[in-house]
């Protein structure tokens, strides 16, 4: 009969497999668009990390004589992201150890799919971000030369135009630039009820609001739309903030949660020394999710809430 | 009498290495890891952090033991404190007058092997109960056995993180044989999280070999008792095993031995 995935809070009938293939089709808008953007370099980074981490995790499995977990199809999912996670023209080995890191290290040492405590791809992003600083933020490529659009208003340069902005043809990682092709996946997910709204949705808004209240620039429409869209903001947002393993599974966890990853974001990017923040913010998120759920944890049916004892 | 000493000076041997390997303070253990995570950024840092520790902690271990009477129960670890900090002062002296480029790499870290938990430790849980020989070859394998950790660690950081060995940019020369590749390094490696990483690392590949060892048939329990539980922490005083010198007399050591190996 039908495998039921064993996470609670998935209510229809999908696998983790079917989950995991229509994460893999919302992202493919954002990574053809990468590759039509950035070129065939990026093709076959893609192609190589989504390899390194199906590969890694195939040959782990046989060596520590585990069952083979490659065909739920998230070692495919790190491998995107990671790859999406990827400056255009970082060398092809970069994603191979990101792949190898990602897999071996942020999952299975935890013990798989569901153990992992961090999501594996930007746990690797984060190594490979602070072991290669230099080459994860050189952004330079053929198409366009100089810093990444959030870079550019953090530096007080000209920023890119708004419409580029929302459609991509700006600098950055392979998958973050375009926000329509990010948008169209996120859909596709909300759609099939593969995620819901409410981590993006308390992360955007509650970043909004920091942005609003700290940023230095008032209401001011264009300043705001180009934080959304000129980061990676949308990848975040709706493709990682969202992972089953590493959100919080109570409903009022998840806007706490959001909202952190909110704020977090905010900080990182309005009082942190780089340009970016968000895959920092949610490690960070990540790591609090233990505690999130302990103090949302919902009363059962029937039973009253605990009054609180006086001290 | 001789054959009491003879005695004595195997366990003494086995105190050593019991140290060294089988109770590694740094991969068994898990002490001192303050200074284990922040100076083992280089194979040169981890052995002289070592190596200092070394020498303060069988000073430390000697004296102490040698107090071991006259310290009072009550104030014993302010006392072992001020013992500690004396011989961390000269040491300490001493490394900024005769090696300066290994005081200014291990700073603040040298005032701070006062705190080191394996010197208070090892003075608690040996010094203070245990003859003085006994307590120094305790020290020296401690101390040694630190030594080799902080080492390793370093090395692998240092080989990884920086492409070096000892400051010889190893990597880059085997490499340069065969092609014109050059090592880009890990930096990660050299910062705070790849301390994480080397030390989890090694300590599961010292429980492999271990293991291995033990599915050999080797004795890889701890000397001090049978139970391979620590005695210091251990609740049960009537053990025959314990290895505590309860009223001070020097053959308890060798009685214990004795003891073990009427038992088999």
């Amino acid at each position: 009969m039908l495998k039921v995935s064993s996470n609670p809070h998935i209510r229809s009938k999908d696998t983790t497999s079917r989950i995991m293939q229509y994460v893999v089709i919302a992202l493919l808008p954002a990574t053809v668009f990468g590759v039509f953007n950035f070129g065939l370099h990026a093709l076959l980074l893609v192609l190589i990390t989504v390899a390194a981490t199906v590969l890694t995790e195939y040959i782990y499995d046989r060596c520590m004589n585990k069952k083979n977990s490659i065909e739920d199809f998230s070692a495919v999912v790190t491998g995107l992201l990671l790859a999406l996670n990827l400056p255009p023209k970082a060398p092809l080995w970069i994603g191979v150890i990101g792949g190898v890191f990602a897999i071996i290290v942020v999952k299975m040492l935890f013990g798989g799919l569901g153990q992992n405590f961090m999501n594996p791809a930007l746990g690797a992003r984060c190594f490979l971000l602070i072991s290669f600083t230099s080459i994860m933020t050189n952004f330079d490529c053929d198409a366009y030369t100089g810093a990444t659009p959030l870079a550019a208003i953090k530096a007080g340069e000209s920023a890119p135009q708004l419409l580029d902005m929302i459609t991509g043809r700006t600098a950055g990682t392979i998958g973050e630039t375009s926000m329509i092709a990010l948008l169209i996946g996120a859909a596709f997910l909300l759609v099939m009820k593969v995620i819901d709204l409410r981590v993006p949705g308390s992360y955007i808004l509650s970043f909004v609001v920091f942005i609003l209240l700290f940023g230095g620039r008032g209401l001011d429409i264009n300043y705001i739309l180009s934080q959304l869209a000129g980061g990676g903001l949308m990848l975040g947002a709706f493709f990682m903030a969202t992972d089953y393993v590493t959100r919080p599974i109570t409903k009022n966890g998840q806007y706490v949660f959001g909202i952190f990853l909110g704020i977090m974001t905010g900080i990182f990017r309005i009082f942190g020394p780089s340009a970016e923040g968000v895959s920092y913010a949610i490690i960070l998120g990540n790591l609090l999710v233990p505690l999130i759920e302990k103090v949302t944890k919902p009363t059962a049916f029937g039973k009253k809430k605990p009054k609180k004892e006086a001290a | 009498m001789s054959d009491r000493n003879s005695e004595a000076k195997q366990s003494s041997m086995e105190v050593f290495f019991n140290g060294l390997v089988k109770e590694n303070p740094t991969f068994v253990l898990t002490l001192g890891m303050c200074p284990t995570l922040a100076v083992t950024t280089s194979a040169v840092n981890g052995l002289g952090m070592g190596l200092t520790t070394t020498a303060v902690l069988v000073l430390s271990n000697a004296i102490i033991s040698l107090l071991r009477h006259i310290i009072p129960n009550r104030v014993r670890i302010p006392a072992f404190i001020v013992i500690v900090a004396s011989f961390v002062t000269m040491v300490q002296l001493l490394l900024e007058g005769f090696i300066p480029s290994l005081y200014s790499a291990l700073g603040l870290y040298i005032p701070l092997i006062v705190v080191n938990c394996i010197i208070l430790g090892r003075a608690e849980s040996f010094a203070s109960k245990n003859p003085v020989i006994p307590s120094i070859f305790d020290g020296l394998g401690m101390g040694l056995g630190f030594t080799a950790a902080l080492t390793a660690i370093g090395a692998v950081r240092e080989l990884l993180g920086a492409g070096e060995f000892f400051g010889i940019p190893v990597i880059n020369n085997v490499l340069g044989l065969f092609t014109t590749v050059e090592y880009v390094p890990i930096s990660i490696f050299v910062l705070a999280p790849g301390a994480f990483f080397v030390l989890a690392a090694l300590t599961a590949l010292q429980n492999r070999v271990k293991r291995k060892m033990q599915e050999k048939g080797q004795n890889v329990d701890k000397i001090q008792s049978g139970c391979s539980s620590d005695c210091a922490s251990c609740s049960d005083s009537g053990c025959a095993h314990r290895f505590v010198d309860v009223d001070g007399a020097p053959g308890s050591v060798a009685d214990a031995k004795a003891d073990r190996k009427k038992e088999g």
